[in-house]
């Protein structure tokens, strides 16, 4: 199933949620919507689930033009932030909803419902626990039989919000990989919502980066985190040093600090450098290091420039070794954009 | 080996708790236990048999039904109202909501005098719709119809009001996920919004059946009290009382406040039973 999201806009109250919104979803493509809080992704999320509907614009399934279709006539399986599951029905039930409320010819057997809640259970790996109620089960498991129940009408596009929120950190991994598999053993275009960009990029094949209502970029995690194309992305993608100053004579300037300017227009810019750009440089601007700590292969360490900024380097251990005292360093590559 | 300290850092020193817990103690003695006491007291001074005499005759006797029926039409027209009142609140958007909402809490706020006045003023020999209802030969006042009307009235707001809050916190998601996967709105109605309110409901219903037996303003200015035919219970006390029939009064009170007790016993059953019903309903 291709998605088509064409120039949707939408308003609550005054506030723009979504201005002139663009996207292509291929079929069977896992992306990830991420922005920070506000950005509009959860309402563009809910306005390809039919949970919203647009002031302007289209949204369309496979061509066909599904704007103000209702939800049950996508065909989407959606996953709710807190899982929404019907508290008073059994895990069972909860994932035999979807199949329980058709009717007619449409409406499998009892004997086929059940089957279908088994195969299921087994692959979100919960076999044995369909009889309890959602209160028992724990926050991870809880999620699992959110996914099955929305995957229990074979959706055309499945569709999560914030998946892994409300998770503790290993949960959260685990479930991440969960996913991934899940994803890859139906083929079901997927599309999820987040303001991790670690989730993002470790579980999407492209990233979609919102801030106030609009796109900023679409790409592969590679592209979005090593070619950012606007400062927004720059700085919510991945780690990096930000500094304000200016362009001129070819280079970027903010007070002892040098960076190619990478041909952006003469006047005020600023300039992104992510940690591990910066290496050790005799031609490079001087800073004195305050502290340096392991992160597993790589050492952070934290330095101050002549002029007081804050500077945050990562390199391997082996070369961090060498950053003592006051050293000179230089950046091996900067994302510099004009203010 | 110590005992656990079970000291918290919010604990009072023992003299605060103890001062506070005395008067609340002795308020509720005296303002709660103190005149059901002397109700049971009164009722049984000449023993029990002169009690159960004085329950025993037609005219309590058709007191005890005409308050029963009352509360059987109006409790279950009241919850079904309640339901519908807080779903379209509490789920939905839509113009003059602040307006319905303030309408709900309206019988809690006006005096149930006035309320029966309401009905006296419609539907009285003079009222509005007076001479249609002679002409038609349709009683309303001084008659079971207006004292069903003035209790469901007053008792309207506490089914929806105890839904409103439940409604609101458990929020949309759960009918989304409904709707999602293809459930009609009635059918998402019947199986995920009513059941995650049942309990409310349930509490809800048991303190408007509380109210509806025991109405007295209201169902005083519309009934007429006349004996046998449209005297409730609480009416049923005042008029025995007035004639000095202390034990008859009394015993009718009791049993009044006996019907109140049951009330009270289940709506604590229910409170044990499920201890989330007060709040998230579940987790």
């Amino acid at each position: 199933m291709t998605i088509s999201i064409r120039s949707v806009e939408k308003k609550f109250g005054r506030y723009p949620a979504l201005n002139k919104v663009d996207l292509e979803i291929a079929d069977g493509e896992l992306l990830a919507l991420l922005g920070p809080s506000g950005s509009g992704k959860t309402t563009l999320l809910r306005t390809i689930a039919g949970l919203e509907f647009p002031d302007a614009g289209q949204v369309l399934f496979d061509g066909q033009d599904v704007t103000f279709a209702s939800a049950a006539d996508r065909r989407v399986g959606f996953v709710f932030q807190q899982y929404a599951l019907f508290k008073h029905m059994t895990v069972a039930k909860n994932i035999a909803f979807g199949l329980d409320v058709r009717k007619g010819k449409d409406k499998p057997s009892k004997a086929e419902i059940a089957r279908r809640v088994e195969e299921l259970l087994k692959l979100v790996e919960l076999d044995g626990l369909g009889k309890r109620y959602p209160s028992q089960l724990s926050g991870g498991q809880r999620q699992r039989v959110a996914l099955s129940r929305a995957l229990a009408v074979q959706p055309s596009v499945l569709l999560l919000d914030e998946p892994f929120g409300a998770l503790d950190a290993t949960v959260r991994k685990s479930l991440r990989k969960e996913l991934r598999r899940v994803h890859d053993a139906t083929g079901v275009t997927t599309i999820f919502v987040t303001h991790d960009q670690e989730e993002a990029l470790e579980l999407a094949d492209r990233v979609a980066i919102l801030n106030k209502g609009q796109i900023e970029q679409i790409g592969t995690p590679d592209q979005v985190h090593d070619q950012p194309e606007t400062a927004f992305v720059c700085g919510f993608v991945g780690e990096a040093n930000c500094f304000e100053g200016e362009v001129g004579g070819g280079q970027f300037n903010a007070g002892a600090l040098r960076l190619p300017s990478g041909g952006v227009r003469e006047g005020a810019a600023t300039a992104y450098v992510r940690p591990h750009d910066f290496v050790l440089d005799d031609g490079g601007f001087e800073v004195r290091v305050d502290r340096a700590h392991v992160q597993g292969a790589l050492t952070t360490v934290n330095a101050t420039a002549a002029d007081g900024r804050p500077i945050e380097i990562s390199a391997s251990r082996a070369e961090a070794v060498r950053f003592q005292g006051t050293v000179k360093i230089a950046a091996r590559k900067a994302h510099v954009y004009a203010a | 080996m110590a005992s656990v300290s079970r000291r918290r850092a919010t604990d009072d020193p023992a003299w605060a708790k103890a001062l506070v817990i005395g008067v609340v103690a002795v308020f509720l003695a005296l303002v709660l236990i103190l005149p059901l006491a002397a109700v049971f007291a009164e009722a049984l001074r000449k023993g029990l048999g002169a009690a159960l005499e004085a329950i025993n005759n037609a005219d309590a006797l058709a007191a005890v039904k005409l308050t029963l029926l009352t509360a059987a039409i109006s409790v279950p027209f009241n919850a079904a109202f309640g339901l519908c009142a807080a779903w379209a609140i509490a789920k939905h958007e839509f113009l003059g909501k602040p307006l319905l909402i303030t309408l709900i809490d309206l019988p809690f706020s006006v005096s149930p005098v006035v309320a029966g006045l309401i009905y006296v003023l419609i539907f009285g020999l003079q009222g509005w719709f007076g001479e249609y209802l002679v002409d038609n030969d349709i009683k309303i006042i001084f008659a079971v119809p207006g004292i069903v009307l003035a209790t469901v009235f007053v008792t309207f707001p506490f089914v929806a009001r105890e839904l409103i809050p439940l409604m609101q916190e458990q929020g949309n998601s759960e009918e989304e996920a409904a709707v999602s996967m293809g459930a009609g709105g009635l059918y998402t109605f019947w199986r995920v919004t009513a059941p995650n309110v049942r309990w409310g409901l349930m509490y809800g219903v048991l303190l408007c059946n509380a109210r509806a037996m025991g109405e007295f303003g209201a169902v005083s200015v519309v009934s007429g009290h006349i004996r046998g035919l449209t005297n409730t219970m609480p009416l049923h006390v005042e008029i025995l009382y007035n004639e000095y029939d202390f034990v008859g009064a009394f015993a009718v009170a009791a049993l009044l406040c006996l019907l109140a007790v049951v009330t009270l016993v289940l709506k604590t059953a229910l409170e044990v039973a499920q201890p989330g019903m007060r709040g998230r309903g579940g987790h």
